[in-house]
């Protein structure tokens, strides 16, 4: 029985109509193709009224098949095969191809244009004809969330979860949640004190009978497929029994050993080898460092053990793994700084007052190393003159080409701060001000009244090598101020480096492990960039805050929430659909050579040992088709891409071209 | 290890010295040096801005005839400038431009020809920083710099990113560094070592050619180096030929004496001042080499456990060089 096939070619108003004869396409389809009984051009066929036209076509004229020449089925798939279920059409029998992307917007000739047009629908009609019905699975929901990362990011989405009464999984690779947040000073633009908005949420966090918090901990694997994930996660070991811990802090207050701190305190302040990161920390209990703890070196000391009152320490603990099994994901990962050092023209590391803006937080902060004095590095001297420098790593081809949004807001942040501590002149040297979101232009204005100096101009060096009098024991910058055109030398006391945002060194290895990609500078690709940005290419996988890109507090907290809201959708849902566009392997012809287990970008495939033979989760399988290409049996095939439906689309593409005369050719 | 060696004007005149040493180091190093045959000038720098076809045609028939020879395809310079310019060539030729096709016409109007890529064009830095080697440095060091405080001074020549610099940070070179410490010598901090000699503006504008001059000498001075080592004929011509003048300029008294580094390579290997023409400076080194002593220093302290009250903030690590 032949199949009866509609043929629509929508106009896009004079998207494609425009470049395209769009009357000629749909004429030449209905005439000359075989099978097209019926063959439409439209306006717009997204529009109800197009819809309605395949509608009201599949239950009158009785079709079996229906194509629809339009935008990229990126767009409109979901809206054309919903037309055709709602005519009581398989939706998996209407085939989309793209007049716009692939024709009218890249090609300029109204003749050539319209040809390939026709031969596009050709091809889609001589696909079409082969395709199989094919129904969509439904799987249930695990209520479970596992957050990554306890920074402002995960707190929020952790929170908004928990109070909605859905139980959270939050795993922080640090001893303590908070993220880079805890270590800032003030927030821009209304300089409220980071600790004081964000230390309540993280007891809450720590609180919230919905979460269940691990710290020092990370996840090792995750296997599953939406709304069924299972997480393998590592809880190390902090050598301290968090059931016997009252967090009384005095085996830190004993320990005779100080260690530089370079995780909290960025290297400027010093902490025990048994340590808290800072004293809001949640949890509260304490972790031994092994590389410098005397005990773990020696053998000897174990001052912390004699004073614990609760015998609490316990240095034979072990790490142990935990398994939870979850229904969606949410990474908020976050982010590293710029290594500065990798600009030896700006000193960081050689010129001991040049600070990092990191460090200069730490320095702000009453609960910092110097208890909030604005120092130079000799920890006495307050600076008279201080400069700001931009963009250091970011906007830069050598380095980080994008911008990385934070940092001219925390450089007026910084400015105010110095201005208001020290009375020291304070210079900002900006490539452009980007001040983009609510309050932040006021803020720009508030600082230029408040009497900061902006230099527009790359910093080209900061040197100590003097070449007057007055810059003698100065920093010196040398720039050019590209307002005025000439070159500056500005002596300071004091230099800060805004270094940019870097997605983490381990971004790429996290992304495998979550089935994620990240892009070319490394942060983590959103499934739309515009339309969905919390949502990632793999189901129930979403990303919220810097790990998807750099953006300030407030943008991170939206994108947290915003995470949550749609894991939050799926879980009321209670179930998925799951794409039945999949692989599916013949266990007869399966050889068991695994040569697919590996490919498979999902890791959907698995090897059955005891049949010899691999299997496809459907529910994992995105239909990408790298097996199907790479099964040297042919033993895989991929719904909806079968060969001989590919072969038809071929031979529909190449409709006008001469008969072979040589059949070898194609044998 | 088999070099086309072109010397240039410079090493045939003022800079005599580097020439010396840089043909008596080379032997035991396990460098061969084959003087290109009938070479002529670089071109300078003059050349370039008055007429490029004629200048690189110049520079490119030092090419030519060093291909010539066939089993040699790696060439090397001592003269920074010698150097880029050659390097220069050698990029430009394999362009699609109206320069390489005119520059290709006069050679052949010479009976020459040259391919872009043939050769592969090495300051002498280079070579030794990566053929020699680091390793081979110290094995032949029989007289190491012990006490010798020096200034790596590189000139702006040989950083230059955009014609292959030995991927170089070109705001932070430190090949010479680490050559000179193999020597046994000690490196000073020294920022301003790619920054500019003052190239011929002594010539032109005397102020802003000693005032280049002055910054280098008083960054050594200020680093308390006994000598600045340097790489480029030009470099050197200035800071040593230049500095007394510069001195009366600025009514100041440094004396810097400025060495080439094979120079100091030649001393910590054993051979005689003379012999490398050491003496031909014009602000003697003798004061500084004698300094040179058989023990090395010690060891500075390490740092020590921090004293009660000590508020001063610890320094970020230094980054680790890939």
């Amino acid at each position: 029985m032949s199949e009866r096939v509609g043929v629509y070619i929508c106009h896009c108003g004079s998207n494609i109509a425009g470049i395209v004869d769009v009357e000629e396409v749909a004429r030449w389809a209905g005439e000359t193709l075989e099978d097209v009984v019926v063959s439409r051009e439209y306006k717009f066929m997204c529009s109800s009224l197009g819809q309605e036209l395949i509608e009201e076509d599949i239950k009158e004229q009785g079709l079996t098949r229906v194509v629809v020449g339009a935008c990229s089925p990126h767009l409109h798939e979901k809206t054309f095969r919903r037309a055709c279920a709602n005519a009581g059409l398989n939706p998996y029998l209407c085939q989309m191809t793209s007049l716009r992307e692939q024709v009218s917007w890249v090609i300029e000739d109204r003749a050539a244009a319209t040809e390939k047009a026709k031969a596009m629908i050709s091809a889609a009609v001589e696909r079409v004809k082969l395709h199989e019905p094919l129904e969509a699975e439904h799987v249930p929901v695990n209520p479970t969330t596992l957050v990554v990362g306890g920074g402002i990011a995960g707190i929020q989405a952790a929170l908004e979860l928990a109070d909605a009464g859905y139980p959270v999984v939050m795993v922080e690779r640090e001893p303590s949640i908070g993220g880079h947040m805890a270590q800032f000073d003030k927030t821009f633009p209304t300089l409220d004190c980071a600790a004081c908005i964000l230390t309540p949420k993280m007891s809450d966090v720590g609180m919230h009978p919905n979460i269940t918090l691990l710290t020092y901990s990370e996840v090792e694997e995750v296997t599953g497929f939406v709304g069924n994930f299972h997480a393998r996660i590592r809880k190390k070991a902090r050598f301290v029994n968090e059931e016997l811990c009252t967090g009384c802090g005095i085996c830190i207050e004993k320990c005779p050993k100080n260690v530089l701190d370079e995780g909290f305190e960025v290297g400027l302040g010093f902490r025990k080898a048994i340590y808290r990161p800072f004293p809001q920390a949640i949890p509260k209990f304490p972790v031994v460092d092994t590389v410098n703890c005397t005990y773990f070196e020696t053998g000897k000391c174990l001052a912390c053990e004699k004073f614990c009152p609760t015998e609490a320490i316990d240095m034979e603990q072990k790490d142990e793994i935990l398994s939870y099994d979850v229904g969606n994901v949410i990474l908020a990962t976050g982010y590293d700084l710029f290594d500065s050092r990798k600009l030896p023209q700006y000193g960081y590391g050689r010129l001991p007052n040049v600070f990092t803006n990191l460090e200069f937080e730490r320095l702000c902060n009453a609960a910092g190393p110097t208890e909030g004095s604005i120092v130079l590095r000799d920890g006495v001297t307050t600076p008279k003159s201080v400069a700001i420098i931009h963009c250091v790593g970011s906007r830069d081809q050598n380095n980080n080409p994008y911008c990385s949004a934070i940092c001219c807001m925390s450089a007026l942040k910084f400015g105010h701060l110095v201005m208001e501590k020290t009375g020291a002149e304070v210079y900002s040297f900006y490539i452009d001000m980007r001040p983009l979101s609510k309050g932040y232009e006021e803020f720009y204005d508030r600082l230029m009244q408040e009497g900061m100096h902006f230099v527009r101009g790359r910093v080209a060096e900061v040197t100590d090598i003097a070449r007057t009098p007055e810059e003698e024991g100065k920093l010196v910058i040398q720039a050019e101020d590209t307002l005025v055109g000439k070159q500056r030398r500005v002596p300071v006391d004091m230099v800060i480096l805004m270094a940019g945002l870097e997605p983490r060194a381990d971004a790429d290895e996290v992304g495998i492990k979550f089935g994620i990609s990240c892009g070319a500078a490394g942060w983590f690709t959103e499934r739309h960039p515009k339309l969905d940005p919390v949502a990632t290419m793999t189901d129930g996988i979403f990303i919220a805050g810097v790990c998807q890109g750099p953006k300030d507090i407030p943008d991170t907290v939206a994108q947290g929430a915003a995470a949550s809201a749609r894991v939050q959708g799926m879980i009321s849902k209670g179930s998925v659909e799951i794409e039945p566009v999949v692989a599916t392997i013949d266990a007869e012809r399966c050889s068991g050579c695994r040569i697919c287990n590996e490919l498979c970008p999902y890791n959907a495939i698995e090897f059955l040992a005891d049949e010899g033979v691999s299997y496809i989760n459907t529910a994992l399988c995105k239909g990408c088709g790298t097996c199907v290409a790479a099964c040297p049996a042919k033993a895989i095939s991929g719904a909806h891409f079968r060969d001989d439906q590919i072969f038809a689309e071929i031979e529909g593409l190449l409709f006008d071209a001469l008969p072979a005369a040589d059949d070898a050719v194609l044998a | 290890m088999k070099y086309s060696y072109f010397p240039g004007c410079s090493l045939e005149k003022n800079a005599d010295a580097y020439d010396k040493s840089t043909r008596a180091i080379a032997e035991p190093l396990g460098i061969e040096l084959v003087e290109i045959e009938d070479w002529n000038c670089c071109g300078a720098t003059e050349y370039l801005a008055l007429n490029q076809t004629a200048a690189y045609s110049l520079i490119a028939r030092n090419l030519a005839q060093a291909a010539k020879n066939e089993d040699v395809t790696e060439l090397t310079a001592p003269c920074s400038a010698c150097y880029l310019n050659l390097r220069k060539a050698d990029k430009y030729l394999g362009m699609k431009n109206g320069l390489a096709d005119r520059v290709s016409q006069a050679l052949a109007a010479g009976g020459l020809s040259y391919k872009s890529g043939t050769l592969h064009v090495r300051h002498l830095l280079d070579v030794i920083y990566q053929d020699v080697g680091l390793d081979r440095l110290s094995e032949q060091t029989i007289r190491p710099l012990y006490g010798l405080k020096v200034a790596p001074y590189y000139g702006c020549m040989i950083v230059r990113p955009a014609f292959g610099n030995g991927s170089q940070d070109p705001q932070n070179p430190t090949s010479l560094d680490r050559v000179l410490e193999a020597l046994g010598a000690q490196v000073v901090d020294y920022p301003v070592k790619a920054d500019c000699c003052g190239g011929h503006m002594t010539q032109i504008s005397e102020d802003s050619g000693f005032e280049l001059i002055r910054r280098l000498i008083k960054a050594a001075a200020d680093a308390e180096a006994d000598a600045i080592v340097t790489l480029c004929p030009m470099c050197q011509l200035n800071l040593d030929g230049f500095q007394s003048a510069m001195n009366r300029h600025f009514d100041t008294s440094y004396h810097v004496p400025v060495l080439y580094f094979t120079q100091v390579i030649g001393l910590a290997m054993g051979m005689t001042p003379s012999s490398l023409g050491i003496g031909q400076e014009i602000v003697s080194a003798v004061d500084a080499l004698a300094k040179i002593g058989s023990e090395p220093p010690p060891e500075p302290p390490q740092p020590t456990r921090r004293k009660r009250g000590d508020k001063s903030l610890p320094m970020p690590t230094a980054r680790v060089e890939a």
